[in-house]
């Protein structure tokens, strides 16, 4: 018992690490504020891309949907990140790290979106118009909230996914949590760091995991 | 060199990917070997904790349930490092293999719990009723009357956590096991040039293709009539 708090929970490095362990943290935080949106808003896009009268942009946004969602994200990341410096298009890591994430992201809540959208009765659209709502102000004011409230549990989990994501991001050294976690095991020779990090992402994501619960009770019980 | 030219000689290049072919076929075998042990491991582990918690022995349910809420909230890669770089300080070693199975096996599971679980809440509690009445044993009335039914309803949101976690082999690379990322990109290195990439990058769409293509006819199968 003793060995086992010396190597996985040593109060010594704790200390030691904490500062550290705090920055990549707040990097953590930062890069999930910086995908999210963008993959929402992409989500957004291609959602009502893939719910378009015309074929070929409903056509176009499937290929990409199904493309960015076959492809594992750290495939994506390494190919980016690796991959473009061939073409001369130097990256700084935090671009490659936030397009690699939006491409995948965006393919996710597209589809989210998408069955939002789907689940609303085609009358809701018909009505709004014959109201002399403009198309545009139909989706902004019946159809998408009545959408995102019917997949919020979706949504919630696809959120989830996304904050746990950006550990992928310590593969290229951009210096969030698990990075400067496994940088300070490797220079204290102590499992420490790494456990401490493991409940940092636990601290911030059970509380996800127990709304993302709820939510989908909730769902089941109303249906 | 034209743009195009000097585009193709560094992601398409016919020598490269010559040479390059038989070992991003051999990293296939064990994306597809890692994949397929995952998702029957995750399944069944996953199955087997919703029956347990379904037939509602005493303190089993907190169990469960804590165990589904740490393996759905901790990164899987997190998870992988943890297990291959924390856990041989305490004497437990485990192969790159090991380590990526385990992990993702773990997270699959505790998805596929909840799935399950949710499944086996949404048959109305009359079926149960009239399981019970019948004179089935508790047992029996879940094998035979709700799982069934239970089963049905999780295919859909089961395929899509099934892709989405089996696409997780690729995080092995992080810990060097010799699946598809790793030789793709540990050969884009030797070659100094991208190609060992772009193979790696559709051997990914041969594999995981028609599986979200199969998801999203389960999914049209399966949708509420509207």
């Amino acid at each position: 018992m003793e060995t086992l708090i010396q190597v996985f929970f040593n109060p010594a490095i704790v200390a030691k690490v904490w500062p550290f362990l705090l920055q990549g943290f707040g990097t953590t935080l930062m890069l999930s504020a910086l995908v999210i949106p963008l993959g929402l808003a992409g989500g957004l896009l291609l959602a009502l891309a893939s719910t378009h009268a015309s074929r070929w942009i409903r056509g176009g946004a499937m290929v990409y949907v199904d493309f960015f969602r076959a492809f594992p994200p750290l495939v994506l990341l390494i190919f980016i990140y690796f991959g473009f410096p061939f073409l001369s298009i130097e990256m700084p890591k935090l671009a490659a790290v936030a397009l690699g994430f939006f491409l995948n992201t965006s393919s996710y809540y597209g589809e989210i979106f998408r069955a939002g959208i789907e689940s609303i009765a085609r009358g809701q659209m018909e009505a709004a118009l014959s109201m002399g709502l403009k198309k545009r102000q139909a989706y902004r004011h019946i159809i998408l909230p009545q959408a995102v409230k019917n997949v919020l549990p979706d949504l919630v989990s696809n959120t989830l996914e996304v904050i746990k994501l950006t550990t992928l991001a310590s593969v290229v050294a951009l210096p969030e949590l698990l990075n400067n976690a496994r940088q300070a095991q490797a220079l204290t020779y102590n499992a420490t760091p790494i456990v401490l990090a493991a409940l940092m992402y636990l601290a911030l994501l059970w509380p996800i995991v127990r709304l993302m619960s709820l939510l989908e009770h909730k769902h089941l019980a109303t249906r | 060199m034209s743009n195009l030219e000097r585009l193709l000689a560094s992601f398409f290049n016919p020598d490269v990917a010559l040479r390059y072919l038989p070992r991003i076929a051999e990293g296939m075998l064990v994306t597809l070997g890692l994949g397929l042990a995952v998702i029957v491991t995750g399944v069944a582990v996953g199955l087997g904790l919703a029956i347990l918690r379904a037939l509602r022995i005493p303190f089993t349910r907190w169990m469960i349930v804590g165990f589904a809420d740490i393996f759905r909230a901790l990164p899987p890669l997190v998870i992988i490092i943890v297990l291959y770089f924390a856990f041989p300080y305490i004497g437990l070693s485990m192969n790159a293999f090991t380590a990526t199975w385990l992990s993702l096996s773990l997270v699959l599971a505790a998805f596929a719990e909840e799935v399950f679980w949710a499944g086996i809440l949404s048959v109305h509690k009359g079926q149960w009723d009239a399981a019970l009445s019948l004179g089935l044993s508790h047992w029996k009335s879940l094998r035979e009357v709700i799982l069934p039914q239970a089963i049905r309803l999780t295919v859909p949101p089961l395929t899509n956590r099934v892709i989405s976690i089996t696409k997780g082999t690729a995080l092995g690379s992080v810990v060097a096991l010799h699946e598809i990322l790793n030789v793709a990109s540990s050969g884009a290195s030797e070659a100094g040039n991208p190609t060992p990439l772009t193979l790696g990058a559709i051997a990914y769409l041969i594999l995981f293709i028609p599986f979200v293509w199969f998801g999203r006819r389960l999914e049209k199968r399966f949708a509420w009539k509207r």
